[in-house]
């Protein structure tokens, strides 16, 4: 490709692509523009193969003048996937099949009907919904970090010329250093790592420190569990990233930026770099950027799937190759950070929204949101809840709306419980908070906190207790083992959880759990640890009842606790099917087909739970 | 150094404005308990947590080793928030020790008991899971034990920063953590100096030497003759054992206290120290005058020698092929001693009382022998050595001070031999004599100045009727790797160079005594910057009482030459004295072999 060494240039390159990138959406190119979800949740549902098998038809039936066809990035909706969507109509197919590949050449492309059974169907309604935008889970949403994923190739730079990328570059270097940080600090966007600190703040204090070199890090090391916004974004727009990126670099006087992503994502990495190199290709990284003295350079470094390596700190200590242990602070990495040089280390989520605030300027950015947390938030909704999916809202969106309205709300008419923000870190939110406006304060006041974004929906089904233990489970594997409060605390905090859901809880146990938890949050030397006691404080707070019952009855309310469960036939319940017989694996059910209701021997039962799950006429009983 | 105003529990001072909290703390007269950090309270871990105090405007509590003071800063100790959460820091440290604290070989000197007195840590307040505890016993001279490790990272910090090595480091994640060389190694099959520096800084029992007194034991009960031989610089620390201020002169009641411990003869290294100044003396002035390689390297410190063997093994043409004096003495005492007695050397048991663990894995090396009899049969440190006097009922302050090294055969020394014990000095003891070989005259005045003191690196010419000998002198690895790298890239102009292991030389070596602040409450505040010069002054002092102070002029000394081994580098003293090194030592073996 062509070096682009002049502003004039590279507006001119984005007037030309922007324009041939809008004839495919709208159409006027007389073709039909197929895009193919390239994301890891539908890549592993085969998308990759129905992309291939789309274009082996496209060029079989000499499609070429009436269809094309393209991978894009994550369209978020992952439970729906794998997604070919069909432009101009934004019509939107859902879990594609490759035997349903050529109906649509078919019938859509050739036949230009819509095929209904790929629609998506609304869990409450049931109604068929062909667009895009009439998908409830869609609705609400409002993609700003989320730009560019599911429309354009993330491979392919001229794509993202085409949708908005490096405006926001063109205007911050027509500003001065000092400018860019106050458009920043003035947007409000606070860092959507976890912790929420205000970008701009960080960006001053890296940029008044005095040295020749300073570093931009981008935390890709995403850890929290069911969370992946990250992954997404640097999957579908990772020139957004790197854009963000450099805008970072050129605020604070930073001629390096390093991306620190998890070796577990390795098609973001490898977009990542196929990106960066065209960049390099093109002059856009580089020396002299756009001929205004700018010089930035993007490298890539990958973690090794230590969660601990997400916090700032041991990130550091990583990407210096070194055991990826917190450091204490001060010094702050703003003043002595990457190989003791001032370093600003942003989330991707914060980068990604940083040419947004560029190009739209921090008063349209801070139009968004609620008043002390301004954008928009990608939620990673998961768990209990009818739409799974990548899901960006704007800051002050209530529970509620997110919950029912986009996730559609909780399967197989089970009751809402309890809604986990904050991934490890976090705490659970109930009914009570469901009209909550969501941002960063609000959710800290309920006793929770917005991490990285993770949002676990819980019914009725789930034990509170168990749910603390799962958290405490994952906290105690990825404490890092330096301080002892963390490394020790954690696992006598674990301990007694598993005492208590073994059913050996004793009264003195939730006093002790307690005192271990407020030790652990005060005496701990970085956030992974200080958060640690985040989901025992909070399920205590708000289900101390289940505890209780735990601990005074030997009961598990929910009955999730195997210990303290028993499953039982209801012999007026059985059919004598036999079908729980053949599904139990110790051979501990026994009945005669047909004729003797089958029953359980509670000595055999090893509580697998599968003949409660196989049978259909729900006579199998949790006691 | 600029000042700031601080406030602690209310009060005001003045401070210097480098300083942590902790360091500020303990200058104004509060002693905050710390695990972690050492070396007076400065930290780069602030991994223990037992340090928290509150900080007025920061958030949360702050760790006092590794926060820095500011103007106007105001902390609070004693409020029940600091108080507890330091109270829960060492109970959590302890639910994962193992607490065999009375028959622990670092009882009386254990940091976190002293800390749990501090903090009013109470009784089984959390039980679970331990660590459990593998021993680390391969290795002669270092135990490692992961059941009392507290994983404070003392050792990880002194191995990388003090000898430039990183031998330990953590292993594993979470409550799995270890420290531990590289995949969980033994020092054995790691390329550890052995030289016993992360011994002097752990704060439990967790790295200790292995004691050999066992062995001393059977030999005594065997009834063979036991003849113990005591290095120049255990008389400068013995008596800090027994509750002697740091620099206390002890060679008197050691050497009467020895005398009462069932040891058939009482000698001293020095003999043997003066011994090696004989040969390799000797050696250099050889290397000189046939243009051999230059520059020589002394050969007296095995950890030295360890890091040469792992790192510097082109080196081996420089360094001296003189066996270090206590395995000199040794053979000796195994030939020309039993000779003369008419003993059979087979019944002979030599007992080294050294600062050193190290030289428990030099003895144990496979040249140390001649003619199949080990030169040495056993290595006390000095800490050993006060376990040894304190068992026998011995009480200190009571051994008289009339009583000498047994004068026999190998009882005189020089005041050449009793410096070696500290760094420079066996330069010192080197040059004395080499000077008078060289001219024919004595150095005037005796003590060579320019080769003194404790800088880490040190360099001095010296003039001997127009021959110039130009030396250098580095004590810890870090501080020798300059001087070795030089040598490697041929720009070392030097003709001799000394190298002792441990920073400091033995009298800081890793078989002495603890030094920790909280244990020594009589000291003054800037112990741990003084101790060095401290003891080193005890072995100047005694180089100045004694009237022979060059080796060459030991009347037992000449003696020996005369009697037995005809003159240095004969053919007898090469067989006895002197040895040969590895240089193809596998860093990291294959253990599966």
């Amino acid at each position: 490709m062509e070096k682009i060494t002049s502003q004039k240039q590279l507006e001119e390159k984005i007037a030309h692509c922007s324009a041939c990138l809008e004839k495919k959406f709208s159409g006027e190119d007389g073709k039909k523009h197929l895009v193919v979800c390239g994301g890891t949740g539908c890549l592993s549902s085969h998308s990759g193969e129905i992309l291939e098998k789309l274009e082996q038809l496209i060029k079989d039936k000499h499609l070429e003048d009436k269809c094309t066809v393209n991978r894009v990035g994550c369209f978020g909706f992952c439970s729906q996937g794998p997604f070919v969507k069909v432009f101009p109509e934004d019509r939107l197919y859902r879990a594609v099949k490759l035997g349903d590949v050529e109906r649509i050449i078919d019938e859509d492309v050739i036949g230009g009907k819509c095929i209904t059974d790929l629609l998506y169907e609304d869990p409450v309604t049931h109604e068929k919904v062909e667009r895009q935008d009439d998908i409830n889970f869609y609705k609400k949403q409002l993609r700003i970090a989320l730009h560019g994923c599911s429309m354009i190739n993330p491979e392919e730079l001229d794509e993202a010329f085409g949708y908005g990328a490096f405006q926001g570059l063109i205007k911050a270097l027509s500003m001065s250093r000092q400018e860019v940080v106050t458009e920043v600090l003035n947007s409000g966007i606070r860092g959507r790592g976890g912790a929420g600190f205000p970008s701009g703040r960080k960006w001053q204090f890296a940029l008044d420190q005095k040295s020749e070199e300073k570093y931009v890090v981008c935390n890709g090391d995403e850890g929290d569990p069911g969370a992946f916004m990250d992954r997404s974004i640097l999957e579908g727009n990772p020139i957004g990233v790197i854009e963000g990126m450099m805008i970072a670099g050129y605020a604070i006087g930073a001629s390096n930026g390093y991306f620190y992503v998890r070796a577990e994502y390795p098609i973001a990495v490898n977009r990542l770099r196929i990106a960066i190199k065209e960049l390099e290709e093109v002059g856009l990284l580089g020396d002299n950027i756009l001929g205004s003295g700018f010089s930035f350079r993007c490298h890539i470094r990958l973690g090794a799937g230590a969660f601990v390596c997400g916090e700032e700190t041991a990130l550091l200590n990583s990407i210096e190759g070194k055991r990826g242990m917190p450091r204490p602070r001060p010094p702050f990495p703003a003043v002595k950070g990457l190989w003791g040089k001032p370093t600003i280390i942003n989330n991707v989520e914060t980068l990604a929204n940083i040419p947004y605030i560029l190009r739209e300027g921090a008063k349209k950015f801070a139009s968004i949101g609620t008043e002390k947390s301004k954008g928009t938030k990608v939620f990673a909704l998961g768990g209990k809840v009818n739409n799974v999916g990548l899901v960006e809202v704007p800051m002050g969106t209530t529970l509620r709306e997110l919950i029912f309205d986009i996730g559609g709300g909780i399967p197989n008419g089970k009751k809402f419980k309890a809604i986990q923000t904050g991934g490890p870190s976090g705490g659970c939110l109930t009914e009570k908070d469901l009209d909550t406006e969501i941002d960063f304060d609000s959710l800290i006041a309920r006793g929770s906190m917005m991490g990285s974004g993770g949002a676990i929906v819980m019914d009725e089904d789930n034990c509170m207790v168990d749910v603390a233990k799962f958290y405490m489970e994952f906290i105690c594997d990825e404490s890092c083992g330096k301080c002892s409060p963390c490394r020790i605390g954690t696992k006598r905090m674990l301990e007694i959880l598993t005492k208590i859901t073994d059913g050996h809880g004793e009264p003195s146990d939730i006093d002790d759990l307690k005192e271990l938890a407020a030790a652990t949050k005060a005496n701990s030397l970085c956030a992974l640890g200080q958060t640690s006691a985040n989901p025992i404080l909070s399920t205590m707070n708000n289900f101390m009842d289940e505890y209780k019952a735990h601990v005074y009855e030997h009961r598990c309310p929910a009955h999730v606790c195997k210990n303290m469960v028993t499953y039982e036939i209801d012999p007026n319940k059985c059919k004598k099917c036999s079908l729980c017989a053949r599904n139990c694996p110790v051979s501990a059910i026994t009945g005669d087909v047909g004729k003797v209701p089958f029953v359980i021997n509670k000595e055999k039962c090893i509580k697998c739970g599968l003949c409660f799950t196989n049978c259909h006429f729900d006579a199998v009983m949790k006691k | 150094m600029a000042l700031v105003n601080i406030k602690i529990e209310g009060k005001a001072y003045q401070v210097e404005s480098n300083l942590t909290v902790l360091e500020a703390c303990r200058k104004c007269g509060y002693n905050i308990p710390s695990l972690c950090s050492f070396m007076n309270g400065r930290c780069s871990l602030a991994s223990c947590r037992v340090c928290l105090v509150e900080v007025k405007g920061a958030r949360g509590l702050v760790a006092s080793c590794a926060y820095p003071v500011n103007e106007g800063m105001e902390i609070t100790i004693s409020s029940p928030k600091a108080v507890e959460a330091r109270r829960t820091s060492v109970e959590l440290i302890l639910s994962n020790h193992h607490k065999d604290c009375l028959q622990c070989e670092k009882n009386g000197r254990c940091e976190l008991l002293e800390v749990s007195k501090m903090v009013g840590a109470r009784e089984g307040k959390y039980i679970g899971t331990m660590t459990p505890s593998t021993k680390d016993e391969l290795a002669p001279s270092i135990i490692r034990d992961t059941g009392k490790c507290i994983l404070c990272g003392r050792c990880i910090e002194t191995c990388k920063e003090l000898q430039g090595l990183g031998i330990l480091g953590f292993e594993n994640r979470g409550f799995k953590t270890i420290v531990s060389p590289a995949q969980n190694r033994s020092f054995l099959n790691s390329p550890c100096m052995q030289c016993g520096q992360c011994v002097l800084v752990c704060p439990t029992g967790a790295l200790m030497e292995k004691s050999e007194i066992s062995k001393v034991d059977e030999a005594l009960k065997a009834g063979k003759y036991v003849i113990c031989q005591v290095a120049p610089a255990v008389r400068a620390t013995i008596a800090e054992e027994f509750g002697k201020k740091i620099g206390t002169n002890g060679t008197k009641k050691m050497i009467a206290a020895l005398h009462r411990l069932g040891f058939y003869r009482v000698f001293d290294v020095n003999f043997g120290a003066d011994l090696t100044i004989m040969e390799e003396g000797s050696e250099l002035l050889e290397r000189i005058k046939n243009k051999g390689v230059l520059p020589q390297i002394t050969s007296c410190s095995p950890g030295w020698i360890n890091y040469m063997e792992y790192y510097y093994s082109d080196l081996i043409p420089n360094v001296s092929t003189c066996k270090s004096p206590h395995q000199m003495q040794g053979a000796i005492t195994k030939s020309y001693f039993a000779k003369s007695h008419d003993i059979d050397p087979k019944d002979i048991f030599v007992v080294s009382i050294m600062p050193c663990v190290a030289k428990k894995f030099e003895k144990d090396r496979p040249e140390m022998e001649v003619n199949g009899l080990r030169d040495v049969d056993a290595v006390l440190t000095t800490r050993e050595l006060a376990k040894l006097i304190k068992r026998s009922g011995i009480n200190w302050d009571k051994l008289p001070e009339d009583e000498e090294f047994d004068q026999d055969l190998l009882g005189q020394y020089s005041g050449a031999g009793v410096i070696f014990g500290v760094t420079g000095g066996v330069m010192e003891a080197a040059l004395r004599t080499a000077y008078h070989e060289l001219t024919g005259k004595e150095y005037g005045p005796i003590a060579l100045e320019a080769v003194r003191g404790l800088a880490g690196v040190r360099e001095a010419t010296i003039d001997a009727n127009g021959i110039k000998l130009k030396v250098a002198i580095a004590s810890g690895m870090k501080n020798a790797k300059v001087l070795l790298d030089q040598i490697r890239e041929g720009k070392s102009d030097y003709a001799f160079i000394e190298i002792m292991g441990c920073p400091g030389g033995c009298i800081n070596g890793g078989g002495q005594p603890y030094v920790k602040p909280m244990f020594l409450p009589n000291e003054d505040d800037d112990i741990l910057e003084t101790y060095r010069e401290k003891r080193a002054s005890v072995l100047y002092s005694e180089d100045e009482r004694q009237v022979i102070r060059q080796s060459h002029n030991n009347p037992d000394i000449i003696k020996l030459y005369k009697d037995f081994l005809g003159k240095p580098l004969s053919e007898k003293s090469e067989e006895l004295l002197h040895t040969h090194y590895n240089g193809s030592r596998e860093k990291y073996p294959d253990i599966k072999k």
